[in-house]
Protein backbone atom coordinates (compact mmCIF):
# COMPACT_ATOMS: atom_id res chain seq x y z
CA UNK A 1 0.00 0.00 0.00
CA UNK A 2 2.88 2.41 1.09
CA UNK A 3 4.99 1.45 -2.23
CA UNK A 4 1.91 2.57 -4.15
CA UNK A 5 1.04 5.86 -2.38
CA UNK A 6 4.64 6.79 -3.06
CA UNK A 7 4.36 6.28 -6.71
CA UNK A 8 1.05 8.12 -7.36
CA UNK A 9 1.03 11.55 -8.90
CA UNK A 10 -0.70 14.36 -5.37
CA UNK A 11 -3.76 14.36 -8.69
CA UNK A 12 -4.47 10.67 -8.38
CA UNK A 13 -3.93 10.47 -4.74
CA UNK A 14 -6.64 13.30 -3.99
CA UNK A 15 -8.86 11.63 -6.40
CA UNK A 16 -8.43 8.22 -4.27
CA UNK A 17 -9.61 10.01 -1.50
CA UNK A 18 -12.59 11.53 -3.15
CA UNK A 19 -13.57 8.14 -4.54
CA UNK A 20 -13.48 6.75 -0.98
CA UNK A 21 -15.35 9.56 0.61
CA UNK A 22 -18.02 8.95 -2.09
CA UNK A 23 -18.23 5.09 -0.81
CA UNK A 24 -18.07 6.14 2.46
CA UNK A 25 -20.79 9.07 2.79
CA UNK A 26 -23.17 6.76 0.29
CA UNK A 27 -23.45 4.13 3.61
CA UNK A 28 -23.20 7.13 6.07
CA UNK A 29 -25.98 9.05 5.24
CA UNK A 30 -28.16 6.56 4.42
CA UNK A 31 -27.35 4.80 7.53
CA UNK A 32 -28.29 7.77 9.48
CA UNK A 33 -31.17 8.40 7.84
CA UNK A 34 -32.46 4.76 8.39
CA UNK A 35 -31.46 4.91 11.93
CA UNK A 36 -34.76 7.83 12.26
CA UNK A 37 -37.13 4.94 11.70
CA UNK A 38 -35.59 3.76 15.50
CA UNK A 39 -38.94 3.37 17.29
CA UNK A 40 -41.44 4.57 14.24
CA UNK A 41 -41.34 1.28 11.86
CA UNK A 42 -44.59 0.06 11.33
CA UNK A 43 -43.81 -3.27 13.19
CA UNK A 44 -40.72 -4.52 15.56
CA UNK A 45 -39.52 -7.22 13.07
CA UNK A 46 -39.05 -3.54 10.02
CA UNK A 47 -37.27 -1.53 13.48
CA UNK A 48 -35.47 -4.32 13.81
CA UNK A 49 -34.64 -4.78 10.03
CA UNK A 50 -34.16 -1.33 9.05
CA UNK A 51 -32.05 -0.45 12.26
CA UNK A 52 -29.78 -3.45 12.14
CA UNK A 53 -29.40 -2.17 8.17
CA UNK A 54 -27.82 0.88 9.36
CA UNK A 55 -25.87 -0.68 11.98
CA UNK A 56 -24.23 -2.78 9.08
CA UNK A 57 -23.43 0.53 6.57
CA UNK A 58 -22.06 2.61 9.24
CA UNK A 59 -19.94 0.05 10.08
CA UNK A 60 -19.17 -0.18 6.77
CA UNK A 61 -18.70 3.64 6.71
CA UNK A 62 -16.35 3.78 9.59
CA UNK A 63 -13.86 1.43 7.78
CA UNK A 64 -14.09 3.90 5.13
CA UNK A 65 -13.84 6.64 6.75
CA UNK A 66 -10.63 4.80 8.61
CA UNK A 67 -8.75 4.64 5.34
CA UNK A 68 -9.95 7.49 4.12
CA UNK A 69 -8.66 9.25 7.15
CA UNK A 70 -5.31 7.41 6.79
CA UNK A 71 -4.88 8.02 2.84
CA UNK A 72 -5.38 12.15 3.04
CA UNK A 73 -2.39 11.44 5.88
CA UNK A 74 -3.26 14.56 7.94
CA UNK A 75 -4.56 12.95 10.95
CA UNK A 76 -8.00 12.79 10.65
CA UNK A 77 -9.97 9.64 11.84
CA UNK A 78 -12.91 8.50 11.14
CA UNK A 79 -15.12 10.72 13.70
CA UNK A 80 -13.67 13.97 12.44
CA UNK A 81 -14.17 12.62 8.83
CA UNK A 82 -17.61 12.48 9.78
CA UNK A 83 -18.66 14.91 12.54
CA UNK A 84 -16.56 17.81 11.47
CA UNK A 85 -16.69 18.26 7.77
CA UNK A 86 -18.93 20.78 6.46
CA UNK A 87 -22.33 19.59 3.88
CA UNK A 88 -20.12 20.59 0.96
CA UNK A 89 -17.46 18.30 1.36
CA UNK A 90 -20.39 15.45 1.57
CA UNK A 91 -19.74 13.43 -1.24
CA UNK A 92 -22.78 11.15 -1.08
CA UNK A 93 -25.05 10.74 -4.00
CA UNK A 94 -28.27 12.63 -3.35
CA UNK A 95 -30.59 10.17 -3.15
CA UNK A 96 -29.33 8.57 -0.28
CA UNK A 97 -30.42 11.50 1.96
CA UNK A 98 -33.87 11.83 0.61
CA UNK A 99 -36.81 11.89 3.21
CA UNK A 100 -37.70 8.68 4.44
CA UNK A 101 -41.73 9.08 3.83
CA UNK A 102 -43.34 6.00 4.32
CA UNK A 103 -42.03 2.43 5.04
CA UNK A 104 -42.78 2.14 0.91
CA UNK A 105 -40.66 5.08 0.09
CA UNK A 106 -37.67 3.85 2.54
CA UNK A 107 -37.80 0.27 0.93
CA UNK A 108 -37.61 1.78 -2.36
CA UNK A 109 -34.66 3.94 -1.72
CA UNK A 110 -33.29 0.87 0.38
CA UNK A 111 -33.34 -1.45 -3.02
CA UNK A 112 -32.05 1.48 -5.57
CA UNK A 113 -29.15 1.43 -3.45
CA UNK A 114 -28.89 -2.08 -2.35
CA UNK A 115 -28.57 -3.19 -5.76
CA UNK A 116 -25.90 -0.53 -6.99
CA UNK A 117 -23.70 -1.41 -3.80
CA UNK A 118 -23.94 -4.92 -4.43
CA UNK A 119 -22.57 -4.84 -8.10
CA UNK A 120 -20.27 -1.96 -6.90
CA UNK A 121 -18.78 -3.58 -4.88
CA UNK A 122 -18.78 -6.93 -6.20
CA UNK A 123 -16.12 -5.68 -8.84
CA UNK A 124 -14.30 -2.95 -6.42
CA UNK A 125 -13.50 -6.23 -4.27
CA UNK A 126 -10.90 -8.06 -6.99
CA UNK A 127 -9.85 -3.96 -7.77
CA UNK A 128 -6.21 -2.78 -7.42
CA UNK A 129 -6.68 -0.95 -3.97
CA UNK A 130 -6.23 -4.31 -1.60
CA UNK A 131 -7.38 -2.19 1.45
CA UNK A 132 -10.54 -1.22 -0.26
CA UNK A 133 -10.88 -4.72 -1.72
CA UNK A 134 -10.92 -6.30 1.42
CA UNK A 135 -13.48 -3.73 3.09
CA UNK A 136 -15.52 -3.98 -0.06
CA UNK A 137 -15.38 -8.71 0.13
CA UNK A 138 -16.50 -7.91 3.48
CA UNK A 139 -19.61 -5.72 2.71
CA UNK A 140 -20.49 -7.85 0.16
CA UNK A 141 -21.63 -10.10 2.80
CA UNK A 142 -23.52 -7.69 4.37
CA UNK A 143 -25.16 -5.57 1.38
CA UNK A 144 -26.67 -9.14 -0.22
CA UNK A 145 -28.74 -9.90 2.82
CA UNK A 146 -29.56 -6.17 2.82
CA UNK A 147 -30.38 -6.83 -0.43
CA UNK A 148 -32.91 -10.00 0.44
CA UNK A 149 -34.78 -8.05 2.82
CA UNK A 150 -35.67 -4.78 0.51
CA UNK A 151 -36.38 -6.17 -2.24
CA UNK A 152 -38.88 -9.31 -0.25
CA UNK A 153 -40.63 -6.21 0.81
CA UNK A 154 -40.82 -4.27 -2.52
CA UNK A 155 -42.08 -7.02 -3.99
CA UNK A 156 -44.80 -7.92 -1.33
CA UNK A 157 -45.64 -4.11 -1.36
CA UNK A 158 -45.75 -3.82 -5.16
CA UNK A 159 -47.77 -6.80 -5.52
CA UNK A 160 -49.60 -6.26 -2.91
CA UNK A 161 -52.89 -4.30 -2.27
CA UNK A 162 -53.57 -1.50 -4.40
CA UNK A 163 -52.53 1.27 -2.28
CA UNK A 164 -49.09 -0.72 -1.53
CA UNK A 165 -49.00 -0.34 -5.26
CA UNK A 166 -49.56 2.55 -5.97
CA UNK A 167 -47.69 3.90 -2.70
CA UNK A 168 -43.73 2.42 -3.87
CA UNK A 169 -44.73 3.25 -7.59
CA UNK A 170 -45.07 6.67 -6.91
CA UNK A 171 -41.84 6.41 -4.94
CA UNK A 172 -39.78 4.77 -7.45
CA UNK A 173 -41.07 7.63 -9.62
CA UNK A 174 -40.17 10.14 -7.29
CA UNK A 175 -36.64 8.81 -6.61
CA UNK A 176 -35.60 7.26 -10.07
CA UNK A 177 -34.42 10.23 -11.38
CA UNK A 178 -31.94 10.61 -8.41
CA UNK A 179 -30.25 7.48 -9.81
CA UNK A 180 -28.75 8.90 -12.75
CA UNK A 181 -25.67 10.41 -11.26
CA UNK A 182 -25.14 6.87 -9.24
CA UNK A 183 -23.66 6.04 -12.74
CA UNK A 184 -22.27 9.33 -14.32
CA UNK A 185 -18.16 8.90 -14.51
CA UNK A 186 -17.05 12.06 -14.05
CA UNK A 187 -13.36 12.91 -15.48
CA UNK A 188 -11.74 11.64 -11.81
CA UNK A 189 -13.59 8.43 -12.41
CA UNK A 190 -11.77 7.41 -15.93
CA UNK A 191 -8.37 8.09 -14.08
CA UNK A 192 -8.95 6.29 -11.13
CA UNK A 193 -10.32 3.25 -13.71
CA UNK A 194 -7.70 3.43 -15.85
CA UNK A 195 -5.23 3.00 -12.85
CA UNK A 196 -7.36 0.14 -11.55
CA UNK A 197 -8.29 1.92 -8.64
CA UNK A 198 -12.20 2.32 -9.55
CA UNK A 199 -14.70 0.23 -11.44
CA UNK A 200 -16.39 1.50 -14.72
CA UNK A 201 -19.82 2.50 -14.25
CA UNK A 202 -21.27 1.55 -16.92
CA UNK A 203 -21.02 -1.75 -16.38
CA UNK A 204 -22.24 -1.74 -12.79
CA UNK A 205 -24.82 0.43 -14.39
CA UNK A 206 -25.77 -2.91 -16.60
CA UNK A 207 -26.03 -5.50 -13.94
CA UNK A 208 -27.53 -2.99 -11.85
CA UNK A 209 -30.66 -2.81 -13.93
CA UNK A 210 -30.68 -6.18 -14.65
CA UNK A 211 -31.19 -7.13 -11.41
CA UNK A 212 -33.47 -4.18 -10.95
CA UNK A 213 -35.49 -5.25 -13.96
CA UNK A 214 -36.15 -8.79 -12.12
CA UNK A 215 -37.32 -7.83 -8.85
CA UNK A 216 -39.67 -4.84 -10.25
CA UNK A 217 -41.09 -7.38 -12.61
CA UNK A 218 -41.38 -9.48 -9.79
CA UNK A 219 -42.79 -6.79 -7.79
CA UNK A 220 -45.23 -6.11 -10.40
CA UNK A 221 -43.94 -2.28 -10.80
CA UNK A 222 -42.81 0.14 -14.01
CA UNK A 223 -39.83 0.80 -14.50
CA UNK A 224 -39.88 4.76 -14.76
CA UNK A 225 -38.48 6.49 -17.89
CA UNK A 226 -35.49 8.67 -17.66
CA UNK A 227 -35.58 12.16 -17.21
CA UNK A 228 -33.27 15.11 -18.16
CA UNK A 229 -32.87 16.08 -14.73
CA UNK A 230 -29.48 15.63 -12.73
CA UNK A 231 -27.85 16.17 -9.50
CA UNK A 232 -24.74 16.20 -8.37
CA UNK A 233 -24.20 14.76 -4.69
CA UNK A 234 -21.11 13.19 -5.42
CA UNK A 235 -19.31 16.25 -6.31
CA UNK A 236 -20.72 18.19 -3.17
CA UNK A 237 -23.92 19.27 -4.32
CA UNK A 238 -26.93 18.72 -1.99
CA UNK A 239 -30.29 18.83 -1.44
CA UNK A 240 -31.65 20.78 0.87
CA UNK A 241 -32.08 17.81 2.77
CA UNK A 242 -28.28 16.86 3.60
CA UNK A 243 -28.02 20.10 5.95
CA UNK A 244 -30.87 18.98 8.50
CA UNK A 245 -29.02 15.35 8.35
CA UNK A 246 -26.09 17.02 9.57
CA UNK A 247 -27.20 19.09 11.71
CA UNK A 248 -28.85 16.55 13.91
CA UNK A 249 -25.69 13.63 13.37
CA UNK A 250 -23.16 16.43 13.85
CA UNK A 251 -24.70 18.88 16.34
CA UNK A 252 -23.34 17.16 19.91
CA UNK A 253 -19.45 17.73 18.27
CA UNK A 254 -20.02 20.89 17.54
CA UNK A 255 -21.54 22.10 20.51
CA UNK A 256 -18.58 20.08 22.57
CA UNK A 257 -15.93 19.71 20.82
CA UNK A 258 -13.85 16.39 21.40
CA UNK A 259 -16.82 14.67 23.56
CA UNK A 260 -16.81 11.03 23.84
CA UNK A 261 -18.18 8.65 26.15
CA UNK B 1 34.50 -30.37 23.49
CA UNK B 2 32.57 -27.32 21.57
CA UNK B 3 29.17 -29.16 20.63
CA UNK B 4 29.11 -28.89 24.83
CA UNK B 5 28.70 -25.94 25.24
CA UNK B 6 26.03 -24.59 22.38
CA UNK B 7 23.74 -27.33 22.81
CA UNK B 8 22.04 -27.20 26.10
CA UNK B 9 21.53 -23.58 24.81
CA UNK B 10 20.02 -24.52 21.58
CA UNK B 11 17.29 -27.32 22.63
CA UNK B 12 14.42 -25.42 24.96
CA UNK B 13 14.07 -21.80 23.29
CA UNK B 14 12.23 -23.27 19.57
CA UNK B 15 9.26 -25.18 21.66
CA UNK B 16 8.55 -22.56 24.32
CA UNK B 17 6.98 -19.95 22.05
CA UNK B 18 4.53 -22.68 20.49
CA UNK B 19 3.62 -23.88 24.22
CA UNK B 20 3.02 -20.34 25.04
CA UNK B 21 0.57 -19.52 21.86
CA UNK B 22 -0.84 -22.99 22.69
CA UNK B 23 -1.68 -21.77 26.27
CA UNK B 24 -2.94 -18.32 24.66
CA UNK B 25 -5.64 -20.63 22.33
CA UNK B 26 -6.51 -22.37 25.52
CA UNK B 27 -7.21 -18.57 27.31
CA UNK B 28 -8.73 -17.78 23.95
CA UNK B 29 -10.88 -20.88 24.09
CA UNK B 30 -12.98 -19.62 27.51
CA UNK B 31 -13.39 -16.08 26.46
CA UNK B 32 -17.21 -15.77 25.78
CA UNK B 33 -18.99 -13.90 23.29
CA UNK B 34 -21.03 -11.03 24.67
CA UNK B 35 -24.50 -12.26 22.90
CA UNK B 36 -23.80 -15.60 23.17
CA UNK B 37 -21.91 -16.36 25.86
CA UNK B 38 -22.16 -20.23 25.09
CA UNK B 39 -20.10 -19.76 22.69
CA UNK B 40 -16.09 -18.88 22.92
CA UNK B 41 -14.42 -16.59 20.08
CA UNK B 42 -12.58 -19.71 19.11
CA UNK B 43 -15.79 -21.20 18.53
CA UNK B 44 -16.84 -17.81 16.39
CA UNK B 45 -14.14 -18.65 14.26
CA UNK B 46 -13.10 -14.56 15.02
CA UNK B 47 -9.62 -15.55 16.10
CA UNK B 48 -7.39 -15.84 12.85
CA UNK B 49 -4.10 -16.10 14.34
CA UNK B 50 -2.14 -16.36 17.83
CA UNK B 51 1.73 -15.82 17.18
CA UNK B 52 4.70 -15.51 19.65
CA UNK B 53 6.62 -12.28 18.30
CA UNK B 54 10.54 -12.87 18.87
CA UNK B 55 10.31 -9.56 21.00
CA UNK B 56 7.97 -12.05 23.15
CA UNK B 57 4.83 -9.73 22.74
CA UNK B 58 1.91 -11.64 21.67
CA UNK B 59 0.27 -11.01 18.44
CA UNK B 60 -3.56 -11.73 17.71
CA UNK B 61 -5.17 -11.48 14.60
CA UNK B 62 -8.81 -10.99 14.95
CA UNK B 63 -11.50 -10.68 12.40
CA UNK B 64 -15.06 -8.68 12.76
CA UNK B 65 -17.93 -10.37 11.99
CA UNK B 66 -20.64 -7.90 11.16
CA UNK B 67 -19.12 -4.58 10.39
CA UNK B 68 -21.38 -2.57 12.67
CA UNK B 69 -21.82 -5.37 15.47
CA UNK B 70 -21.36 -3.58 18.98
CA UNK B 71 -19.66 -6.74 19.95
CA UNK B 72 -16.46 -6.36 18.29
CA UNK B 73 -15.29 -3.55 20.86
CA UNK B 74 -15.71 -5.88 23.55
CA UNK B 75 -14.38 -9.38 22.08
CA UNK B 76 -11.49 -7.45 21.52
CA UNK B 77 -11.23 -5.62 25.10
CA UNK B 78 -12.01 -9.22 26.36
CA UNK B 79 -9.81 -10.73 24.83
CA UNK B 80 -6.87 -8.77 25.85
CA UNK B 81 -7.74 -8.62 29.49
CA UNK B 82 -7.99 -12.60 29.78
CA UNK B 83 -4.81 -12.97 27.89
CA UNK B 84 -3.17 -10.22 30.17
CA UNK B 85 -5.02 -12.39 33.56
CA UNK B 86 -3.23 -15.23 32.15
CA UNK B 87 -0.06 -13.91 32.49
CA UNK B 88 0.54 -12.68 28.56
CA UNK B 89 2.16 -8.99 27.81
CA UNK B 90 2.47 -6.86 25.76
CA UNK B 91 -0.33 -8.13 23.60
CA UNK B 92 -0.99 -6.94 20.24
CA UNK B 93 -4.44 -7.08 18.41
CA UNK B 94 -4.66 -6.37 14.93
CA UNK B 95 -7.91 -6.39 13.05
CA UNK B 96 -7.99 -8.62 9.71
CA UNK B 97 -10.57 -7.87 7.29
CA UNK B 98 -9.35 -10.52 4.41
CA UNK B 99 -10.44 -13.32 4.04
CA UNK B 100 -13.96 -12.01 5.43
CA UNK B 101 -15.38 -13.33 8.45
CA UNK B 102 -18.59 -15.61 7.82
CA UNK B 103 -20.84 -18.22 9.06
CA UNK B 104 -18.70 -20.75 7.67
CA UNK B 105 -15.63 -19.73 10.37
CA UNK B 106 -18.20 -21.11 13.12
CA UNK B 107 -16.50 -24.11 14.56
CA UNK B 108 -18.23 -27.90 14.91
CA UNK B 109 -18.24 -27.73 18.46
CA UNK B 110 -19.90 -23.92 18.31
CA UNK B 111 -22.65 -25.49 15.98
CA UNK B 112 -23.55 -27.75 18.14
CA UNK B 113 -22.87 -25.51 21.38
CA UNK B 114 -25.51 -23.13 19.83
CA UNK B 115 -28.09 -25.75 19.34
CA UNK B 116 -27.74 -26.94 22.29
CA UNK B 117 -28.39 -23.43 23.44
CA UNK B 118 -31.82 -23.17 21.45
CA UNK B 119 -30.44 -21.13 18.26
CA UNK B 120 -29.98 -23.06 15.11
CA UNK B 121 -26.53 -22.95 13.75
CA UNK B 122 -26.63 -21.97 9.96
CA UNK B 123 -27.94 -24.29 7.89
CA UNK B 124 -25.42 -24.59 5.29
CA UNK B 125 -22.35 -23.21 3.91
CA UNK B 126 -22.51 -19.99 2.04
CA UNK B 127 -20.56 -21.67 -0.51
CA UNK B 128 -23.35 -24.61 -1.11
CA UNK B 129 -24.87 -25.10 -4.54
CA UNK B 130 -28.20 -23.85 -2.91
CA UNK B 131 -26.80 -20.91 -1.34
CA UNK B 132 -24.92 -19.68 -4.83
CA UNK B 133 -28.40 -20.04 -6.00
CA UNK B 134 -30.16 -18.23 -3.41
CA UNK B 135 -32.28 -20.73 -2.41
CA UNK B 136 -33.84 -20.26 0.60
CA UNK B 137 -32.13 -22.58 3.49
CA UNK B 138 -33.83 -25.14 5.36
CA UNK B 139 -33.73 -24.08 8.54
CA UNK B 140 -34.07 -27.15 11.42
CA UNK B 141 -36.20 -26.58 14.84
CA UNK B 142 -33.42 -26.62 17.63
CA UNK B 143 -35.64 -28.32 19.98
CA UNK B 144 -37.78 -31.23 17.97
CA UNK B 145 -34.97 -31.37 14.85
CA UNK B 146 -38.42 -30.55 12.34
CA UNK B 147 -37.52 -28.85 9.01
CA UNK B 148 -41.19 -27.28 9.03
CA UNK B 149 -40.19 -24.26 10.14
CA UNK B 150 -40.65 -20.67 8.72
CA UNK B 151 -39.13 -17.42 8.77
CA UNK B 152 -40.68 -14.51 11.44
CA UNK B 153 -38.25 -11.85 10.90
CA UNK B 154 -34.89 -11.64 8.57
CA UNK B 155 -33.26 -9.60 11.74
CA UNK B 156 -33.06 -10.83 15.26
CA UNK B 157 -32.21 -9.02 18.53
CA UNK B 158 -28.07 -9.14 17.62
CA UNK B 159 -26.74 -8.55 14.09
CA UNK B 160 -25.92 -12.48 12.96
CA UNK B 161 -29.32 -13.80 13.67
CA UNK B 162 -32.99 -13.95 12.50
CA UNK B 163 -36.00 -15.31 13.70
CA UNK B 164 -37.93 -18.01 13.00
CA UNK B 165 -41.09 -20.56 14.42
CA UNK B 166 -41.33 -24.13 13.97
CA UNK B 167 -44.65 -25.19 12.57
CA UNK B 168 -44.19 -28.95 14.38
CA UNK B 169 -43.57 -27.84 17.99
CA UNK B 170 -45.01 -24.17 17.68
CA UNK B 171 -42.20 -22.59 19.19
CA UNK B 172 -40.32 -19.66 18.26
CA UNK B 173 -36.45 -19.73 18.23
CA UNK B 174 -33.67 -17.88 17.18
CA UNK B 175 -31.39 -18.51 14.24
CA UNK B 176 -28.15 -17.68 13.20
CA UNK B 177 -27.82 -16.49 9.60
CA UNK B 178 -25.92 -17.81 6.84
CA UNK B 179 -23.62 -14.97 5.67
Amino acid sequence: MSADNETMTPALQATRLDYLLQLADTSLILGQRLGEWVGHAPALEEDLGLANTALDLIGQARLLLTYAGELEGRGRNEDQLAFLREESQFRNPALVEQPNGDFGQSIVRQVLIDAYQLELYQRLQHGKDTRLASICAKSLKETRYHLQYSSGWLIRLGDGTPESHARVQRALTQLWPYTHELFEEQESDRALIAAGFAVPLAEVQCHWLLRLDAILREATLQRPQDTPFRWSGRRGQHSEHLGYILADMQHLQRAYPGAHW
Amino acid sequence: MSTVEFAPAAVPTPLKPRERESEAWRVLGEVQDPEIPVLSVVDLGVIRRVHVAPSGALEVDLAPTYSGCPASLVIRSSVVSALRAAGFDPISVTEVLSPPWSSDWLSEAGRQKLKSYGIAPPAESVASPRALWRAEPSVACPRCDSHDTQVTSQFGSTPCKALYRCNACLEPFEYFKCI
